[in-house]
């Protein structure tokens, strides 16, 4: 009996092999696109946790100076001679290909047993890596762009991508640093020290650095992604509520003889979930596979980004747990449930012998209506507390609240529209057309809902990212006065390039800095000479009226926004630097696209407070043409080509960050809009099969099938039009909070929004074609309809 | 012995008479001082460090009562290593073992110290070695404090030596094998020592005697040697033997040592002239360790048993050996310390 019952339902299927093609689309695309993204943050969060881990020694605490300068050998010898057993730690950076990388110097001989960084040192590594000269290990990758190092640079598995691990004396070389940056705390330590105050009452203790550290740089990346997930989960779940809507209303006949044939209904509501599990778990597997493509083609890209925005490695290389890969299945049956609960709770409660009402199903009372615009209404309180809240997560709350009020209140909006429209219309097929279009919302709000969601997501975040460009743009203008850069091979040449540049160009900007931790953060450090270039086109934010004054005799400093917006620090506010010297603050300065501080102090300070600066970096102010002074730097000066980078390199290098940075965010919503595409579609195709009823009484009238293929694609076209132009101010509102309080809580600078209707357009044309795309073949298949279908619905008393 | 402890094995290798694959203890002796017999020891100079050779120890070990009776083994050793020949400080790697054996276990803790920073060295007038806070410090080395301490213990001792430095081997030159590998060792076993023992449950005082080893050399071993089972032993009639049998691949053994009389005089004793024959063994840190020894010298008619007083006391440091105190008892009852190694 089952088997029979079985049977027939699957038939279903059969029939309609296309229904079953879009259902496992639909669900697969959504679990797809939520695994993938759910892929990449779990492998991110893993690289952050093993650099974290190795760089924080695995969770002990440290030692370090209040000011931030290093700890002196002889400090450490003291501390360790007290009873103190501590382990030195060399943290820096060195310029690698594609970005910085991370030099982390241990010291085998005291570093805790058991720390993360031990571990790493494979145990025939350790002698050759002792001392100055000793090997150094990174993970192949990351060894790819070390290029400079040769032999001596070994690759080894388990060590954190982006890290260079070292002896202690070969980092604090490499880094050119005499002294460490900390001292681990071993945890178990001996029976009696002198105390730490009486040795080295410089140094305090800290908390060891986290993963949660690293996470809090990268949450809003990482949001970014997971609201992207999230969004695309729930626009495939209107597919699969459409399909799953259509099959069972299609199948409704079929319930209705099984039940009268003595089938239960407990029983078939059962055999209707095994069945959606069935198709559950494949479309489960099939969207991991597919979440397993789509991470592993994006993960390149974010790992590029998450290098270039914030520093931080990851692997390129996807591993997957087990968990994973569950919860991509568990995903997918829960999606099926909750697009699938309306239509079982229908079937069980569907009366024996009830005539079929397909046009109830599709049609929803306005006291459903009015309860999505409560639920639409709590949505924006909920976003309106997100607001107030504040913070990062408040900013996303905000952004949640505020698009699922949007999507609710949706078909009331579109309802009120159509009456509106209505009104103007005339002649008798107009009045019909308002009529019925206002009649079939209902059926398609789901499918509008995620279209509406879709092109505000596009409209939003393509203009913050357009906003975006053009700030960094008019910015990357300003901010590289320079006409060519220039880097030297050795700090000792720097006489012989001014001597060789003075009668060549018409000045040579020293851009020296020095890589540092300023108020406990990472931050660079520059030196600038006083030069008319820098007051003229430095734009700043905020500054004392006399701040270039100031550089010009050696005093003050100006802070990037993001140091600014981190510290609180505003003109006038003193400023505490590495060395334990105070300076003032005289002027903030944007700087897009840099993830950690940075402050610029007069040269001559710079020189003086850190010899140990990298003075090997150089503008060079050239009036006309750069080339025959690259040449000259080449040929007659020596330097190599790839020292000498002009200002239209570098923008174009700036610029191509920038794009990868995006290039994510670009496909994500390329890969939504296609999936409200199909929503849209599946929706229209349930419609199409039910609405027979009430298209026959108007093709006897005399509007033939053909016009009447026409008036559905036209009314697809249109209610994509009118959700459009809803999803602008949405889209408008979204790309207002990314770009004034997410960008700031996550980034810390603010950009200014610009608006581009050329892209809503190019949007508009490309949501309507979707639309217009997807109504296509339910129009053709009712253009051409036997005319004997039609007549039917008059002969069958439905 | 684990992978790890085989690569640190290079890195701070050093422990008296370690064998073949140990320690690269095996390994040629290029570039590196050798052994001369002709060298004779100068006082107090050779007390400080010969960085000219491979590798050197300070080792000190004492057989310590409380008030109670009960009895209590310390160990106090600076193992000095050379990475690359040439003496320079930088190329040495300096390594503490510390332990005190105890009725409730073998408490012991381990240091390691890159050379040329004053982290660890040693200076021979005024004598004084340190790693870390460990230190043994004198006017000269027959009058030294040692003190040590781990995450469970510190030892804080006075020693005083009651007799003179001597000389092991032949005046000085200790062979270890047929093939002519040797070292300069000598000793000073005639410390009497007091102080005070700090343990998880309080402190004790403590007397008892002490014995300490000095020995330099840069290539001890031959290649099949493969561990040693040496004795340093305190007789009541106030002799004293040290012996140690360097078990070879082959199942054979070469061993030798040096009978010191009560007054200081040594008589070394050739190969074979010692016996020493296992009796016992204890499962310990997941190998057999043998624990009593019956130990026979035929031409001073002696024949005794010499039976560990804690047979845990395992060192489980990077280079793992068995080193603790011991009774004797037999024709010349009386104390001492066993170790051993390449178990």
């Amino acid at each position: 009996m089952t088997w029979a019952v079985i049977r027939a339902l699957l038939s279903h299927w059969r029939r309609r092999p296309f229904q079953l093609v879009t259902l496992l689309l639909g669900l697969s695309l959504a679990t797809g696109l939520w695994s993938g993204v759910q892929a990449i943050n779990a492998e991110a969060r893993k690289s952050y946790g093993e650099a974290a881990d190795i760089l924080g020694g695995g969770g002990l605490t440290e030692l370090v100076r209040q000011d931030g300068a290093p700890i002196l050998p002889q400090t450490f010898v003291a501390i360790r001679r007290g009873g103190w057993l501590v382990s030195p730690v060399v943290d820096g950076w060195i310029e690698a290909d594609r970005g910085r990388v991370r030099v982390l110097g241990v010291d085998p001989f005291s570093m805790p047993a058991g720390t993360p960084a031990a571990m790493a040192i494979a145990p025939q590594d350790l002698t050759t890596m002792l001392g100055r000269n000793g090997v150094l290990m990174a993970d192949p990758v990351t060894a790819t762009r070390l290029t400079g190092l040769g032999e001596r640079l070994q690759t080894g598995e388990g060590i954190a991508p982006g890290l260079l691990l070292a002896d202690i004396e070969a980092a604090a070389e490499l880094v050119g640093q005499v002294g460490y940056d900390r001292l681990l705390l071993d945890p178990k330590q001996p029976l009696r020290q002198t105390p730490l105050n009486e040795i080295a009452p410089e140094l305090q203790r800290r908390a060891p650095e986290t993963a949660e550290d690293l996470g809090r740089l990268t949450d809003s990346f990482h949001l970014n992604l997971t609201a992207f997930g999230l969004l695309s989960f729930a626009v495939g779940l209107f597919i699969v509520n459409g399909s799953v809507g259509l099959a069972f209303e299609q199948r409704r006949p079929v319930f209705r003889t099984l039940r009268a044939l003595g089938v239960t209904a407990r029983r078939l509501v059962w055999l209707l979930t095994l069945e959606l599990l069935a198709i559950a778990l494949v479309a489960g597997v099939i969207g991991i596979f597919m979440g397993y493509l789509i991470a592993a083609a994006l993960l390149p890209d974010v790992a590029a980004t998450l290098r270039g925005l914030y520093g931080a490695s990851v692997d390129g290389a996807l591993t997957l747990s087990p968990l994973w890969w569950l919860s991509g299945i568990a995903i997918a049956c829960l999606g099926t449930a909750l697009a699938a609960a309306s239509g079982l709770i229908r079937v069980a409660r569907m009366p024996l012998l009830a005539p079929a009402k397909p046009r109830a199903w599709a049609m929803a009372t306005g006291s459903a209506m009015r309860w999505q615009l409560a639920l639409a209404g709590h949505s924006l309180v909920v976003a309106l507390i997100g607001f107030a809240f504040g913070e990062l997560i408040g900013g996303f709350i905000l952004l949640g609240g505020f698009l699922i009020a949007a999507a609710l209140a949706l078909p009331s909006v579109l309802a009120v529209l159509i009456v509106a429209v209505a009104r103007l219309a005339k002649g008798p097929v107009a009045t019909w057309f308002w009529a019925d279009t206002r009649q079939q919302l209902p059926g398609l709000s789901l499918a509008l809902m995620a279209l509406l969601l879709a092109l505000s997501a596009n409209i939003g975040v393509g203009t913050m990212v357009a906003s975006f460009r053009t700030t960094f743009t008019g910015w990357l203008d300003q901010r590289l006065v320079s006409d060519l850069y220039v880097t030297l091979e050795n700090t000792a040449d720097t006489p012989a390039l001014m001597a060789f540049l003075e009668t060549r160009s018409e000045a040579v900007l020293p851009i020296w800095h020095v890589d540092a931790e300023v108020l406990g953060g990472p931050a660079e450090i520059y030196g600038v000479v006083d030069h008319p270039i820098y007051s003229e086109n430095w734009p700043l934010l905020a500054a004392n009226p006399d701040v270039w004054e100031q550089i010009a005799v050696g005093e003050g400093a100006l802070i990037n926004e993001q140091l600014s917006r981190r510290e609180g620090l505003a003109p006038g506010d003193p400023l505490l630097l590495p060395g334990g010297w105070e300076t003032t603050v005289t002027g903030v300065y944007s700087d897009y696209g840099n993830p950690i501080g940075q402050v610029v102090i007069p040269l001559p300070v710079l020189i003086d407070r850190y010899p140990q600066a990298d003075k090997t970096d150089f503008g060079v102010l050239v009036d006309g043409d750069t080339e025959p002074l690259k040449r000259a730097l080449s040929e007659d000066f020596g330097l190599p080509v790839e020292n000498l980078v002009d200002q239209a390199a570098l923008k174009a290098f700036s610029l191509s960050i920038f794009e990868r940075t995006f290039a994510v965010t670009g496909a994500l919503n390329i890969l939504t809009l296609a999936v409200a595409g199909i929503a849209i579609l599946t929706s229209l195709l349930t419609l199409a099969s039910m609405r027979l009823p009430q298209l026959a009484p108007v093709w006897a009238l005399g509007i033939t099938r053909k016009t009447l293929g026409r008036i559905e694609l036209i009314r697809a076209v249109v209610l994509a039009g009118f959700t459009f132009v809803l999803a602008v101010p949405v889209g408008l509102g979204l790309a207002w909070v990314l770009l004034a309080i997410i960008n700031v809580e996550a980034f810390g600078w603010r950009l200014p929004m610009h608006l581009f209707p050329r892209d809503w357009l190019w949007l508009a044309v490309l949501s309507l074609a979707a639309a217009g795309l997807a109504s296509l073949w339910p129009a053709r298949q009712l253009a051409k309809r036997p005319p004997a279908d039609l007549m039917r619905v008059f002969t069958h008393e439905r | 012995m684990n992978a790890r402890a085989l690569s640190l094995i290079l890195v701070c290798l050093a422990l008296p008479l370690w064998a073949q694959g140990f320690a690269g203890l095996g390994q040629t002796a290029k570039d590196y001082a050798l052994p001369d017999p002709d060298f004779r020891f100068s006082f107090p100079g050779d007390h400080g460090p010969h960085p000219d050779f491979r590798i050197e120890w300070w080792y000190v070990t004492a057989n310590l009562t409380a008030a109670d009776g009960t009895p209590y083994g310390v160990q106090w050793t600076l193992f000095r290593n050379a990475l690359n020949p040439g003496g320079a400080p930088g190329d040495q790697v300096w390594m503490g073992h510390a332990a005190v054996s105890t009725p409730e276990g073998h408490l012991y803790s381990e240091r390691l110290a890159r050379g040329g920073t004053e982290q660890s060295g040693v200076t021979a007038n005024p004598f004084s070695a340190h790693i870390d806070e460990w230190m043994m410090t004198g006017p000269d080395l027959s009058e030294i404090a040692v003190t040590a301490q781990g995450h469970e213990f510190r030892y804080d001792l006075r020693m005083s030596a009651t007799g003179p430095f001597v000389p092991q081997g032949k005046a000085g030159h200790s062979v270890k094998s047929e093939a002519g590998q040797a070292s300069h060792y000598y000793s000073q076993p005639f410390y009497e020592v007091t102080g005070t023992l700090e343990l998880s449950s309080g402190k004790v005082e403590v007397t008892g005697q002490a014995w300490l080893d000095r020995e330099w050399s840069s290539q001890p071993l031959t290649d099949t040697q493969t561990g040693w089972d040496w004795v340093s032993l305190h007789f009541e009639g106030g002799d004293k033997l040290m012996g140690y049998r360097l078990r070879d691949n082959d199942g054979s053994a070469y061993t030798v040592g040096t009978w010191i009389a009560a007054d200081g005089t040594p008589t070394p004793l050739e190969n074979g002239e010692l016996m020493m024959r296992p009796v016992e063994e204890t499962r310990v840190a997941g190998r057999d360790v043998p624990t009593v020894w019956d130990i026979s010298l035929p031409a001073r008619d002696m024949s005794i048993r010499v039976a560990a007083v804690y047979p845990e006391s395992w060192m489980g440091t990077r280079i793992p050996y068995w080193e603790g105190p011991v009774t004797v008892e037999g024709s010349h009852p009386g104390q001492g310390y066993l170790e051993m190694s390449g178990y």
